[in-house]
C-alpha cells in the first residue's frame, strides 16, 4: 500500500516567525549520557502548575527507587517519586529553578548508591480496564506535560473530552535553539515513544494522529519512519519546516490542521489536543513497565561546556552536578539559563535541581549570549508584528504595558501572547518587549486575584452587616415589648391608685404610710429595672454573654418583686388591721424570699433615712423633734430587722424540708449577696456615727451620749446582720446534699475554677520566690526582705496553694466529700463570675507589665541614661500596672479564701469576705493616688537633675533653664505636700479601722 | 403657512413619541441603586479597615460620589487611586499622607497560647476572619484576613501580631523592565559629546 503516504500529513503555516541560529549541533556530538549519583537530590514538591503535592514521607524515612514520596494535593497536583533509593534527608525550603530565584518546600533525598527498586506494578491489562482507571494510574505515576507549562497529564486528557477530537497532535518540533533533548529522546526510545502514542489514542480514541516534527531532525525522523512502518501503524508523520517557534502548542495545531485556536480558548475547544514526545515515553514507562516519572532527558549545551550533549538525568539532580559532568568552564560561563536562549530564564545560582520540566541547561559564554543591548524608544518600525506568531501588535501591548494600560492591553489580548520573545528578538529598538508583557500579565493576574479576595470580603462584610443589623432590630423589638409591657404595669398601678384611699378613709394612718412606702418601694424597684434593662441591652449590643445571662436573670427578678409588690399594694386597702409589714408578711405567706427581699428593702430605707437625720442632727443638735424622729425610725429600723431574721430563719426552715431545692438555695445564695451588703452598709453607717461622735466630742456638744447611743445601736445593727449573713449560709451545706444532682454540675464549675486557682496560687508563689531572689541578689539583707511585702506574699500564695491542693486532693478521693466541699463552692458561686473577671483583669495587668517592662528594656538598650528613661511614660506605667496587678491579686485572693472551708468555718469566711470588699475599695483609690503623687515627685526631680545638668552644659541659656527649674520645684513641692497629705490620710484610715 | 403648521405639528408629534419611549425606557429599565456608588466601591480594596475615615469601604465610596478626594485609601495605595480617577475622569493624585501609608499586605497572626478568649478581636473584625469563643483559644482564618489592622488594638493581652505576607514562587510577579536607561541616551557617540558640552 502507499505506506509513505499515509505517514506524511499536510502541512499549513502560521503567520509570522523567525530563523535564528540553531546551535543543535553541538549537543549531538556526544551519544546520551548518563550522569553518576549526585550526593544529594533535591525534589520540589511544586514541579507542576497546580497546588504543592503532599510529602508522604518524614526525615529519616528509608525509601526506595520509584516510591511514593509526595501525593497531589487536589484536582491540579500530582505525585512525586523518588528517584534513587537512599533515606530522606530533610523536607526544607531550598532554591529552586524559577525565574524568581526564591525557594520552595523541598524533600531531600540523599542516594545510598544501590539503586534497588520497589515492586514494579505495570498496568498490563490497560486496555481492558476502564479509560478512568488509566488516567487516575497515570496521575499516580506523576505523569505532567514535560514540554514546558507542567500540566498534569491526566487533567489535560479528561479535558480532551469535551467535544469529539480530530486530531491527537505530538508535539516532536522542538523549534528553540540549542535544545536537542526530544530529538535525542526519539532516537533513543523510538519504540517506547510510538507505544506510549498508542495507549494515548486508547484513552482518547481521536481520528487523526499525527506526530510533528521540524525538518531539522532528520535522523530522529527516519527512526520513526521505520518504526511506523514496521508496525503497520496509524499514526502520521508531518514534517515542518524550521522555524521559530513552530513547537508552541496552538502554532503547531494551526501548520498541522490549518485551525487556529481561538482567543481565550483551548485547543480542546477545537477538538485538537497536543503531547509532547517526552510525556508519551513517560507514559508508556508507566503503563507497561510501572516505572513512575523520575526521570528525564535534558540537553546540556553552550560554549562554556567543553562536552556538550545530552543525559538522561534523575529528577532532582543540581545543575552543578550536570555542569561538573559536562565539564564547565568557570571562567567562560557568563549566563546559565535554563531552558532554551528564547523561553528561558537566567538562573542566579547553579545548585538548583532538574526537575520535571527542565529541558535544557545552557551554559552560554559571553560571546554567545551578549548582555542585552540598551532599551530604546519604539520607532514603530512594525518588525514585531510581522514577526509574532500570535498576530498580536506587539507596539500597542509595549505601550500599554509601559502606561499601565492594563485593560488595554486585555483587549489587545495580551493573553494570547505565547512570551515567545520573537518580538524581542527582532526588535531594532531592543526593547525586552516580552519582559514588558510578563509583567503586566502579572501584574494583571495579581489584581485579579485580589479582586476575587476583595469580593469575598465584601461579602464577608455585608453579611456581617446584615447580621448584625438583625441583631440590633431584634433587640430594639424586644426592648420595645418590654417598654410596652412596663407601661403597661405603670398604667395599671395608676389605676389602681385612686382606688385605693377611698376605703382606707378610717384606716390608721399607718396604712397609708405602708402603701406609701410600697409604692416607694415599687417606684425604686421599677428605676432598678430600668437599670438592669438598659445594662442588658448595652450587654447585649457588646455581646457579653455571660453578662447577658445574669442580667436576664436579674431582671426577672426584679420584675417578680415589683409584681409582688403590687399585689400587695393592691391588697392593703382590704387588710383592716393597721399591721406592720412584718405581720403581713407572716399572714400571707406568699414566696418567703420575696418577703425577705421586701423586708431588707424597709431596712435599707429605713437606715437611709436614719443616716439623713442623723446628719441633721449633727448640723442642728438642739432639735427634739429631729431626735424623737429619729428614735421612732430606730425603733423602726429593729422591727424590720427582726423580720429580715425571722424572715431569713423561715428561709432556712423552708429550704431544708423542700427536697427540690434548687430555687430557694438560688434565692439564699441571693439573699446572702444581699446580707453581705447590708453588713457592709451597717458598717459604714457605723463608721460615720462614729466620726460625727468624734466630731460632736471636738465641739464638745451636748449631745454626745446620744450619738454614743447611736453608735452603739449601729453596731449592734450591724452584729446583727453579720450573724443573720451566717445563718443562712450554715443551712447552705445542709441543703445541698438533699439536692445531690444538681449540685454536681455546679461540681464540674468548681473544680474548674478550683484548678485555675491553683494554677494561679502557683504561679503566685513562684512569683513571690522569684521577686525574694530578685531582691537577695540585690544584695537586700535579711531584714529588708522581710520588711518587704514579698515573704509575707509568697507564705499567703503558698497556704492559698496548699488549701486548694488539699481541697483538690479531697474532690478527686470521695466523690462524697466532693459534694460537701461543693457547698460553699456554691455559695461563693455569685463570686464565680467576678472571680473570672478578676483573673481576666490580671492577665491583662500583667500583659500590660510585660509591655511596660519591654519597652524599658529597649530604651535601656538604646543606651537612653536613667533620667531619660525616668522621664519616658514607661516607668510609669510599668509601676501603674504592678500597682493594679497587685491590688487585683489582693482582691484574688479574698474571694479565692472563701472556697477553703477546712480551715475556717463558713460564718468567718462570709465576714471576712465583707469585710474585705468593704475596706479594700476605698484603700485601694487612696493607695493608687499615692502612689501616683510618688511617681509625680519621681518624675518632678528626675526633670530638675535634667535641667540642671542642661544647665551646666548650656550656661547660655541659663535664665530660661532657672525659670524651669523654679517651675519644677514648685511643681515638686505641690507633689510633695499632696503626698503627705494622702499618706496622712491613710494612716488616719487604717487607726479608724 | 401650511408648511410650517405642519412642520411644528409633525415635531410636535416626534417629540411626543420619542417623550414617551424615553419615559417608558426610564421605567421599564430602572437601575436599582447607585451605579456610581456600586463602581467606585467595586474599585475600593475592601479591607474595611476605616483608614479613610468611614466606617468601611462602602461608605467611602459614598463619599467619593459626593466629592470627597479619591486618595485617602491607604491599602488600595497608588492602583485604586489611578482607577478612581479612570473611573471618575478627574486627576490621579498621590495618596494623602495623613491617612497612613501604603504597606506590603499582611495578615493578622494570633499568639494562640497567649490568647485569653476574650472574643474582643472577633468583634473588632470587620470580615469574621476570627474564628473562637469565649474563654476559648482564637485564631485567624488567613485567607479570609484582609490584614486591616482593627483587631491588634482591642486585645487586652497584646497577642495579635501583623505579619507581612512573603512572596513565594507561586505569588512571585516579573519586575517591570527599566525602561529606556538614562546610558541608552547617549549612545551615540555624538550624542555624548553634545550632552557634554551643553
Ligand atoms: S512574545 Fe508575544 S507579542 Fe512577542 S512575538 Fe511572541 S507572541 Fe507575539
Ligand atoms: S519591533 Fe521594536 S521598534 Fe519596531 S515596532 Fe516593534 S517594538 Fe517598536
Ligand atoms: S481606607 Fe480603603 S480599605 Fe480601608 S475602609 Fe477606607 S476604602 Fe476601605
Ligand atoms: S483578622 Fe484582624 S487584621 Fe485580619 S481582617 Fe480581621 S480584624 Fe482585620
Amino acid at each position: 500500500m502507499q505506506v509513505g503516504k499515509q505517514q506524511t500529513a499536510n502541512v499549513f503555516s502560521f503567520h509570522g516567525g523567525i530563523h535564528p541560529p540553531e546551535n543543535k549541533a553541538q549537543s549531538l556530538q556526544l551519544p546520551l549520557g548518563r550522569p553518576s549519583l549526585p550526593n544529594e537530590l533535591i525534589l520540589p514538591l511544586g514541579q507542576h502548575i497546580g497546588q504543592s503535592s503532599r510529602p508522604l514521607v518524614k526525615v529519616g524515612d528509608k525509601v526506595l527507587k520509584g516510591e511514593t514520596i509526595a501525593i497531589n494535593n487536589g484536582f491540579l497536583s500530582s505525585f512525586l517519586h523518588a528517584p534513587t533509593s537512599g533515606t530522606i534527608a530533610a523536607i526544607e525550603e531550598r532554591l529552586i529553578a524559577h525565574p524568581s530565584g526564591l525557594s520552595d518546600l523541598c524533600i531531600i533525598l540523599s542516594p545510598d548508591g544501590n539503586e534497588t527498586w520497589t515492586t514494579l506494578e505495570p498496568l498490563n491489562n490497560w486496555q481492558d480496564i476502564s479509560k478512568t482507571d488509566v488516567l487516575a494510574y497515570l496521575s499516580e505515576m506523576g505523569i505532567i506535560g514535560m514540554g514546558g507549562a507542567g500540566f498534569p497529564t491526566q487533567v489535560k486528557l479528561q479535558g480532551a473530552h469535551k467535544n469529539p477530537l480530530t486530531h491527537f497532535i505530538i508535539n516532536a518540533a522542538e523549534c528553540e535553539p540549542y535544545i536537542t533533548a526530544d530529538d535525542m529522546l526519539i532516537r533513543e526510545k523510538t519504540l517506547e515513544l510510538v507505544l506510549g502514542i498508542e495507549i494515548l489514542q486508547h484513552l482518547v480514541e481521536a481520528d487523526n494522529i499525527v506526530i510533528g516534527i521540524e525538518d531539522n531532525k532528520p535522523t530522529a525522523i527516519a527512526a520513526l519512519k521505520s518504526v511506523l512502518t514496521e508496525r503497520n501503524s496509524k499514526i502520521q508523520i508531518a514534517v515542518v519546516p524550521t522555524k521559530y517557534p513552530s513547537g508552541g502548542e496552538k502554532q503547531l495545531i494551526q501548520l498541522l490542521t490549518g485551525k487556529e485556536v481561538p482567543s481565550g480558548q483551548y485547543p480542546a475547544d477545537i477538538g485538537v489536543l497536543c503531547q509532547n514526545v517526552g510525556t508519551c515515553v513517560a507514559v508508556h514507562d508507566a503503563v507497561t513497565l510501572g516505572k513512575p516519572l523520575i526521570s528525564r532527558f535534558t540537553t546540556l549545551t553552550g560554549d562554556a561546556l567543553k562536552n556538550p550533549q545530552n543525559v538522561e538525568v534523575l529528577l532532582g539532580t543540581p545543575v552543578a552536578h550536570l555542569l561538573e559532568y559536562a565539564d564547565s568552564e568557570p571562567k567562560k560561563l557568563s549566563r546559565l539559563i535554563m531552558g532554551g536562549p528564547m523561553m528561558g530564564y537566567t538562573l542566579d545560582s547553579a545548585v538548583v535541581p532538574i526537575v520535571k520540566t527542565s529541558n535544557c541547561i545552557l551554559a552560554a559564554s559571553k560571546k554567545e549570549l551578549p548582555p542585552p543591548a540598551p532599551e530604546q524608544a519604539c520607532i514603530r518600525c512594525g518588525m514585531c508584528e510581522q514577526a509574532c506568531p500570535a498576530s498580536l501588535l506587539p507596539q500597542q501591548l509595549l505601550w500599554f504595558s509601559k502606561s499601565q494600560e492594563f485593560e488595554k492591553a486585555e483587549h489587545h489580548n495580551l493573553f494570547d501572547c505565547i512570551e515567545c520573545g520573537a518580538c524581542s528578538y527582532v526588535c531594532p529598538s531592543s526593547i525586552p518587549l516580552v519582559q514588558y508583557y510578563r509583567h503586566s500579565k502579572s501584574s494583571i493576574r495579581e489584581a485579579r486575584e485580589a479582586n476575587v479576595k476583595s469580593d469575598l470580603a465584601k461579602q464577608r462584610f455585608e453579611a456581617r452587616k446584615a447580621r448584625q443589623d438583625a441583631e440590633a432590630a431584634e433587640k430594639e423589638a424586644k426592648r420595645l415589648a418590654r417598654q410596652k409591657a412596663t407601661s403597661d404595669k405603670a398604667t395599671d398601678k395608676k389605676k389602681a391608685a385612686p382606688a385605693k384611699p377611698a376605703p382606707t378613709a378610717a384606716a390608721a394612718p399607718v396604712t397609708s404610710d405602708e402603701s406609701k412606702k410600697l409604692k416607694v418601694d415599687i417606684a425604686i424597684g421599677k428605676s432598678k429595672l430600668k437599670k438592669l434593662q438598659k445594662q442588658l441591652l448595652e450587654a447585649q449590643e457588646n455581646e457579653h454573654v455571660e453578662e447577658i445571662n445574669s442580667l436576664q436573670l436579674q431582671v426577672t427578678d426584679q420584675e417578680k418583686t415589683i409584681a409582688s409588690l403590687e399585689e400587695q399594694l393592691a391588697q392593703i386597702p382590704s387588710a383592716a388591721p393597721a399591721a406592720p409589714v412584718a405581720n403581713t408578711a407572716k399572714a400571707s405567706p406568699a414566696p418567703v424570699s420575696d418577703e425577705l427581699k421586701k423586708a431588707k428593702v424597709d431596712v435599707a430605707l429605713i437606715g437611709v433615712k436614719l443616716k439623713k437625720l442623723q446628719k441633721q442632727l449633727i448640723e442642728t443638735p438642739d432639735d427634739q423633734e429631729l431626735k424623737d424622729k429619729i428614735s421612732a425610725f430606730e425603733t423602726d429600723l429593729k422591727a424590720a430587722q427582726d423580720t429580715v431574721s425571722k424572715l431569713s430563719e423561715n428561709t432556712q426552715a423552708s429550704t431544708s424540708t423542700s427536697t427540690a431545692a434548687a430555687e430557694p438555695k438560688a434565692s439564699i445564695s441571693d439573699e446572702l449577696k444581699k446580707l453581705k451588703i447590708d453588713a457592709a452598709i451597717a458598717k459604714a453607717a457605723v463608721k460615720k456615727v462614729e466620726k460625727a461622735l468624734k466630731k460632736a466630742e471636738e465641739i464638745n456638744a451636748p449631745e454626745i451620749d446620744a450619738i454614743r447611743q447611736q453608735l452603739k445601736e449601729a453596731q449592734q445593727r450591724a452584729d446583727e446582720l453579720e450573724k443573720a449573713l451566717a445563718n443562712p449560709e450554715a443551712t447552705a451545706p445542709k441543703a445541698v446534699p438533699a439536692q445531690a444532682k444538681p449540685a454536681t454540675n455546679l461540681d464540674a464549675d468548681a473544680i474548674k475554677k478550683r484548678k485555675i486557682d491553683l494554677a494561679i496560687a502557683k504561679a503566685g508563689v513562684k512569683k513571690a520566690e522569684k521577686n525574694i531572689q530578685l531582691l537577695k541578689e540585690q544584695g537586700k539583707d535579711e531584714a529588708e526582705i522581710n520588711a518587704s511585702e514579698w515573704p509575707s506574699k509568697l507564705k499567703e500564695a503558698q497556704d492559698k496553694l496548699a488549701a486548694l491542693e488539699k481541697d483538690q486532693a479531697a474532690e478527686t478521693s470521695t466523690p462524697s466529700v466532693a459534694k460537701e466541699a461543693s457547698a460553699p463552692a456554691a455559695t461563693t458561686n455569685i463570686d464565680a463570675d467576678a472571680a473570672k473577671k478578676r483573673k481576666i483583669d490580671l492577665a491583662i495587668a500583667k500583659a500590660g507589665i510585660k509591655k511596660a517592662e519591654k519597652n524599658i528594656q529597649l530604651l535601656k538598650d538604646q543606651s537612653k541614661d536613667e533620667s531619660e528613661i525616668e522621664a519616658s511614660e514607661w516607668p510609669k506605667k510599668l509601676i501603674e500596672a504592678q500597682q493594679k496587678l497587685a491590688a487585683l491579686e489582693a482582691n484574688e485572693s479574698a474571694p479565692a479564701a472563701t472556697p477553703t472551708p477546712a480551715s475556717s468555718p463558713a460564718e468567718k469566711t462570709a465576714n471576712s469576705t465583707a469585710d474585705s470588699e468593704a475596706k479594700v475599695e476605698p484603700e485601694m483609690d487612696l493607695a493608687t493616688q499615692i502612689k501616683k503623687e510618688k511617681i509625680a515627685v519621681a518624675l518632678a526631680k528626675a526633670q530638675i537633675n535634667k535641667l540642671n545638668k542642661r544647665l551646666e552644659n548650656s550656661p547660655e541659656d541659663a535664665n530660661s533653664i532657672r525659670q524651669e527649674i523654679g517651675a519644677a520645684e514648685k511643681r515638686l513641692q505641690s507633689a510633695e505636700t499632696l503626698l503627705e497629705k494622702l499618706i496622712h490620710s491613710q494612716t488616719n484610715m487604717q487607726e479608724n479601722r | 403657512m401650511f408648511t410650517v403648521l405642519l412642520a411644528i405639528g409633525i415635531l410636535v408629534l416626534l417629540s411626543l413619541i420619542f417623550g414617551a419611549i424615553l419615559g417608558y425606557a426610564n421605567v421599564r429599565f430602572h437601575v436599582e441603586g447607585d451605579p456610581i456608588v456600586d463602581q467606585i466601591d467595586a474599585l475600593l480594596p475592601q479591607t474595611q479597615c476605616g483608614q479613610c475615615g468611614h466606617p468601611g469601604c462602602r461608605p467611602y465610596a459614598e463619599a467619593i460620589a459626593n466629592g470627597e478626594a479619591i486618595n485617602h485609601c491607604p491599602p488600595g495605595g497608588q492602583v485604586t487611586i489611578q482607577a478612581l480617577a479612570d473611573l471618575l475622569d478627574v486627576e490621579a493624585v498621590p495618596l494623602d499622607g495623613d491617612h497612613g501609608t501604603e504597606n506590603a499586605k499582611r495578615v493578622a497572626v494570633i499568639r494562640e497560647d497567649e490568647c485569653i478568649g476574650c472574643t474582643k478581636c472577633i468583634q473588632a473584625c470587620p470580615v469574621d476572619a476570627i474564628l473562637g469563643a469565649a474563654k476559648q483559644m482564637h485564631t485567624v482564618i488567613a485567607d479570609e484576613c484582609t490584614g486591616c489592622d482593627l483587631c491588634v488594638e482591642p486585645c487586652p493581652v497584646d497577642c495579635i501580631d501583623m505579619v507581612e505576607v512573603g512572596v513565594t514562587a507561586k505569588t512571585w510577579s516579573w519586575d517591570k523592565p527599566q525602561g529606556i536607561a538614562a546610558t541608552s541616551l547617549n549612545i551615540i557617540a555624538t550624542d555624548r559629546q553634545a550632552e557634554v558640552t551643553h
